[in-house]
């Protein structure tokens, strides 16, 4: 990763000694210096757009696209992006790179399938989508031709694309709400517009579109089989109770006292988070502190509190004493014997809302594929959840996994050995 | 002034019990070393790196940093495939994948005693001889003149072959003769592989498997043999 940043500050350091070796007049030197900080002003928002993410195939040439984005509708291919004029955007214009990220439609005018989220992109601003060309425009050229996508009928139809965007797409940048301080604007812009976090916090309906009265309320995220929780200030799976600070710790080191970040969102967080600066995470965190809580938890429908209705009492004692029995011989080494772990590297159980959701998907997936938090600047070294899958069974697992959602003060539900089972085959990602 | 002092009194054990609160929050820490942060590995590696009893789980223990390195970014950029790895190396920076590959290289765990394996006295001896003298017949190069006399392999980058199960070892070589598992170019176990047959991978596999621990678990010093072949992943 950070070989993209030493590729860019070497490409600006040969700009500038070129500049001064040559002599040339100030004003051409003035040009190239402010064109140089386009360059870096546009790394640093692709950084927070997290272009590289599905631009990049992991490994392989920067932004040279080819990267599978599995859908529900088919598989689609990302294009390459990088400044080769056959087969990137070396021979786009600034403004039509504005239109995609605002508007949606490439360069042919052609429109483009919502995996890109141009739905959050709409509202960055002309200034800041002209710096991200300027980057894109300044990466090596890569000779990759792009790879087409693979999608089932009636999807593979391009015209659909005008009925999803009258319902879901609302074009518009980003206007400030004068009522809020500058560092609330900052991190709302960060939030709805380059960060599209409402891609995977918002629920996806059928149609692959989200509605906004239900905006980061949370929502399974279609084909990784993770749930991504409420950033509202819901208290039951939101950030509610959530320290400014432990909020900023999460975002730009993947760890907090709170808990850590694991699977699609430990991507976000090596990918682009944490080549924020302080002042952008805070700003993020001072906006998501605000998000007001509409619902109640909107995870899907609970088990009932009351347990299965149809389970008796007995089968429940069978199953958190089994469960208080696997966690003592496996996780309480780590997470301690209350379940309040050993933050942040071991993060704490108790009180933590990943784990009490009413969608286990999260607490189940992680004791079957274990799980590294990423490595970021701030956490160079993190430490890493075993996988159990190979040594526990499912009504081991399903025992557990209802022991630390209702242990210690937690008022999760219970999980079922089928809800273990299902996600057992679910391949790890 | 008493009525004060008590206030104070109260206000001091107030503050001190928070003190204590978040003290006893606050140093309970994950211990500060490698082997607390590779707990993920050992579930299915062993603490050590020694292997487990699971027959496609291997040995990590001993084999050169070198070959864990690239085995590990193998897994982390998806050219060696295994979901599990795969997925639990994706965000860990390059760095500490070397420290990783370090930490089991470095380790010294006893051998584990393998099953016997269910093979007749000649396929062990073809495996005996494909291992040691190889089969100049076919231009199979002997295991051993590159993975070393005691097949404890060779630093910087030729794993050792011992400690592993049989069915770890044919499952790699079918692995590199149906081209699912490669490296660097030129990839020399991808060609030795491709002259075996399946049944010369089942005896290579049940010799290997077979053998007692080496004397001295650690590869043999960088260069000290001269290689057959040249291979991509370990420079001359």
């Amino acid at each position: 990763m950070s070989g993209v940043h030493v590729r860019a500050f070497h490409f600006i350091s040969r700009f500038v000694c070129l500049g001064a070796a040559l002599g040339v007049s100030a004003s051409a030197a003035y040009a190239a210096q402010s064109s140089t900080d386009v360059i870096a002003r546009g790394e640093y928002l692709a950084r927070a757009g997290d272009c590289i993410a599905c631009h990049t195939v992991p490994g392989d040439k920067l932004f040279g696209g080819r990267r599978p984005m599995v859908t529900p509708f088919g598989t689609l291919y990302t294009p390459n992006i990088s400044s080769d004029k056959e087969y990137g955007i070396g021979k786009w214009t600034a403004e039509q790179f504005y239109t995609t990220m605002h508007n949606g439609r490439s360069r042919d005018g052609s429109l483009i399938y919502p995996a890109m989220p141009f739905g959050s992109y709409t509202k960055v601003t002309r200034a800041d989508s002209d710096a991200i060309f300027a980057y894109l425009k300044s990466v090596p050229p890569v000779k990759q031709r792009n790879k087409p996508n693979e999608l089932r009928f009636p999807y593979n139809n391009r015209s659909l694309l005008l009925g999803w965007r009258t319902l879901y797409f609302h074009e518009g940048e980003f206007v400030p709400d004068k009522s809020q301080s500058t560092e609330w604007n900052r991190g709302a812009y960060l939030v709805q517009g380059l960060g599209h976090c409402a891609m995977c916090h918002t629920a996806i309906n059928a149609l692959g579109g989200s509605s906004e009265s239900q905006a980061f309320e949370g929502g399974l995220i279609p084909m990784q089989a993770w749930y991504a929780p409420s950033l509202t200030s819901n208290k039951e799976a939101g950030l509610g109770d959530w320290s400014t600070e432990d909020i900023e710790a999460l975002l730009r080191s993947g760890v907090s006292h709170r808990g850590a970040v694991y699977g699609p969102m430990a991507e976000v967080v090596f990918d682009s988070l944490q080549y924020l600066s302080a002042d952008d995470i805070r700003a993020m965190a001072v906006y998501l502190k605000t998000l007001p809580q509409r619902t109640a938890d909107t995870s899907p429908a609970p088990v009932a509190a009351g347990a299965g209705a149809n389970k008796s009492d007995s089968q429940t004692d069978h199953q958190y004493q089994l469960g208080s029995k696997v966690y003592d011989a496996q996780c309480a080494v780590c997470h301690g014997a209350m379940g309040r772990g050993k933050p942040p590297d071991f993060p704490p159980l108790a009180n933590n809302q990943s784990i009490q959701m009413s969608s286990a998907v999260n607490p189940i997936r992680m004791v079957l594929i274990g799980g590294y938090a990423p490595g970021t600047a701030l956490n160079p070294a993190p430490y890493g959840m075993p996988p159990f899958a190979q040594i526990l069974g499912d009504e081991e697992i399903a025992a557990v996994v209802t022991f630390i959602r209702t242990a210690w003060g937690n008022h999760g539900a219970p999980v079922t050995i089928k809800d273990v089972n299902d996600l057992r085959s679910v391949p790890a990602e | 002034m008493r009525r004060h002092l008590k206030w104070l009194i109260l206000a001091s054990l107030i503050f001190s019990a928070g003190r204590a609160f978040s003290q006893d929050a606050s140093s309970e820490r994950a211990p500060d070393t490698m082997q607390a942060r590779v707990m993920a590995c050992a579930a299915c590696h062993g603490q050590q790196g020694q292997g487990t009893d699971n027959d496609y789980f291997p040995r990590l223990a001993g084999k050169p940093a070198g070959y864990l390195y690239n085995q590990l970014l193998a897994f982390k950029q998806g050219r060696r495939v295994y979901p599990p790895m795969n997925y639990l190396l994706a965000y860990l920076p390059d760095p500490y994948l070397q420290r990783i590959a370090d930490y089991f290289a470095q380790e010294r765990p006893p051998f584990p005693s393998l099953p016997a394996p269910s093979v007749g006295a000649d396929v062990l001896a073809r495996g005996q001889m494909l291992v040691t003298s190889g089969d100049p017949g076919h231009a199979i190069p002997a295991c051993a003149s590159c993975h070393g006399a005691a097949l404890t392999g060779m630093e910087p980058a030729i794993p050792g072959l011992l400690g592993l199960h049989s069915q770890y070892i044919s499952s790699q070589l079918g692995a590199w003769r149906y081209g699912t598992r490669t490296a660097a170019a030129p990839d020399c176990m991808q060609q030795v592989a491709a002259r075996l047959t399946e049944d010369d991978v089942t005896a290579v596999a049940a010799w290997l498997s077979s053998q007692p621990a080496p004397s001295s678990a650690s590869p043999i010093q960088r260069g000290a043999i001269r290689m057959p072949l040249a291979c991509g992943s370990e420079p001359k």
